[in-house]
């Protein structure tokens, strides 16, 4: 197309390499047999990965973070899932009420949403336990459950809810075997969102985490302060490798899940 | 019993069961989302707002805290860094992203790879992209090297912990979500009119200018103002690699609350959620640019 005159190939390809190229050096550097911060690495291992996976001060955090991560899973796509297929009904203006109040800490910055967390738990006791990070990061993982499910449910054919009433199912089962199967899809990939909301969180984590519940974000931080030893860079990969199998995957679902409805609708039609 | 029935009762017998209080079904989807929304009132909404209150009852009912801004040197000097940031890093993000965005709606076979690269870095935390490029800048860093390596420079250049260094990260993280917007806007472009300005003499730069960029606006005006709303609340980009000096709200705020300042950092967060808020309140009065906002908050 003649876009192509006007827009050098090289042009993209040069700020592609700038979005990419960051990622990569980090995980070679992740490879570096050097005890110190060098690129490109004098030669390669797996020293900084056996660092890691020797270390305890690390690997309590990891499992601190992917449990806070699994219970948020959890209640987030619970809570996400049954206010989305409420929302969805309600009159127009506690609709609108509802959404805002869900949907904004995606607008709400960060600082302000931590200091406000921090302000309220403090006062009950709640900074350092791994219950405090569950309930704070629920609160920030169910706008993109919500925003997921809702998008799978209004991509529902009604005449399927529809023909399951009239043909005698109760309301209830036509929910269950009507309703969620068309957007369980959508529900996972809520769910998968919420766990790398939860898994990748710093700011609330700086704040209230405490000494009881440090995550894996938070004592990348504490360590960056002190050094900077590839040993950040191999858990970085690791975790890298982690959210882009899980976006990975999400994003094959919900592309799975477009394909279906089409499939499911023109075949009732 | 009269067999006529009149059309008045008749109305008022089929609407009796909607309008009475006891009519569960109409209650269901209300009480589906209030375990959600009282969830979110006490352990977000609630604690956020309490805070906030401490901008204006500490240590009684006053307007005090916010009078003092107008004088405050190191408030208003922060403000402007942060603003200054913001517009900085926008408009990087949009030199930077709208050629991205053209080149993955042209691209056919490669659009995959493209979309790849693009989203790889936007599922990776802050927190790690900022560390690349504690990585890439710092004094023994692969851009100081290369610099060295081609003659530029004599001696490493500081590039970390400068301003610079934050705006690089900053456009570096939040230049998907220019893209995303601006190439969902160029999708919906018809190839039809691009095919009718070239069939009518219209050079590509001329079709580029009168066609191209006036359809691709909303695309712009959504990721302008999502760039820009995001980039004002950065905290843990420019603490990382931004100069000691050179803090932005987010950082003055957690400082003064590690000072247990409280009645200054809500006061201070009242301004930054204002700030965010009011932007945000204008882009919806721009036509289309509430819809591409919405598509691109998923």
């Amino acid at each position: 197309m003649m876009l192509g005159r006007i827009l050098p190939a090289s042009i993209v390809g040069l700020i592609l390499f700038f979005l990419a190229f960051p990622i990569v050096v980090v995980a070679i550097v992740s490879f570096s047999s050097a005890t110190y911060l060098t690129f490109p690495p004098p030669a390669f291992g797996l020293r900084w990965y056996e660092a890691y996976f020797s270390n305890p001060d690390w690997l309590k955090p990891t499992w601190v973070s992917l449990w806070v991560a699994a219970a948020v899973v959890v209640l987030a796509t619970f809570l996400g899932t049954l206010a989305a297929l409420g929302i969805a009904r309600l009159p127009k203006g506690l609709r609108i009420v509802a959404a805002s109040l869900i949907l904004s800490p995606l607008i709400v910055p960060g600082i302000v949403v931590a200091i406000g967390i921090y302000y309220a738990y403090a006062r009950y006791g709640l900074v350092g336990t791994p219950i405090a990070m569950v309930l704070a990061h629920t609160c920030l993982a169910v706008p993109f459950v919500v925003t997921s499910v809702t998008a799978s449910l209004s991509g529902i054919d009604p005449r399927l809810e529809q023909a399951a009433l009239s043909l005698g199912a109760t309301p209830g089962a036509t929910f269950f075997q009507v309703t969620l199967p068309l957007i369980q899809p959508g529900v996972l990939v809520g769910a998968l969102f919420a766990f790398i909301t939860s898994f990748d969180e710093l700011i609330v984590a700086l704040f209230i985490s405490g000494t009881g519940a440090v995550t894996l974000p938070r004592r990348m931080w504490d360590d960056l302060r002190f050094q900077i030893d590839p040993t950040i860079a191999a858990v970085s990969t690791l975790t890298i490798v982690l959210t882009a199998a899980l976006m990975g995957a999400a994003h094959l679902l919900r592309k799975r899940a477009e394909r279906n409805r089409t499939a499911i609708s023109s075949a009732a039609a | 019993m009269s067999e006529v029935v009149q059309p008045a009762s008749l109305a008022l017998a089929v609407s009796r069961p909607k309008t009475s209080p006891f009519d569960w079904r109409r209650a269901v989807p209300l009480l589906l989302a209030a375990p959600l929304l009282i969830y979110m009132l006490v352990f977000y909404a609630l604690p956020v707002v309490a805070m906030l209150l401490r901008s204006v009852n500490d240590p009684t009912w006053t307007l005090s805290h916010y009078a003092t801004l107008l004088d405050d040197v190191v408030f208003q000097k922060t403000f402007w860094i942060t603003i200054n940031t913001s517009v900085t890093v926008t408009l990087g993000c949009l030199i930077l992203g709208y050629p991205v965005a053209m080149g993955l709606v042209r691209a056919k076979s490669m659009a995959p790879f493209i979309l790849v690269v693009i989203l790889l870095p936007f599922w990776t935390s802050v927190l790690v992209r900022s560390y690349a490029w504690m990585v890439l800048l710092g004094r023994h860093g692969l851009v100081n090297e290369a610099l060295l390596a081609l003659g530029m420079i004599d001696r490493p250049i500081r590039i970390l912990n400068t301003p610079l260094a934050t705006q690089i990260a900053m456009i570096h993280i939040l230049l998907p979500y220019m893209i995303l917007p601006i190439a969902n806007a160029l999708r919906q472009i018809d190839p039809s009119l691009i095919r009718a300005a070239s069939g009518l003499g219209s050079t590509p730069f001329m079709t580029f200018r009168q066609v191209i960029l006036p359809l691709s606006m909303s695309g712009v005006a959504a990721g302008t103002l999502l760039t820009f709303v995001l980039a004002l609340g950065f905290y843990i980009t420019p603490a990382m690699v931004g100069g000691p000096r050179d803090i932005t709200l987010s950082m003055l705020i957690a400082q003064q609350v590690d000072q247990l300042n409280w009645a200054y950092a809500a006061t201070l967060s009242a301004v930054l959620l204002a700030t965010a808020l009011a932007i945000l309140a204008v882009a919806r009065k721009l036509p289309g640019v509430g819809n591409a906002f919405r598509t691109s908050m998923r």
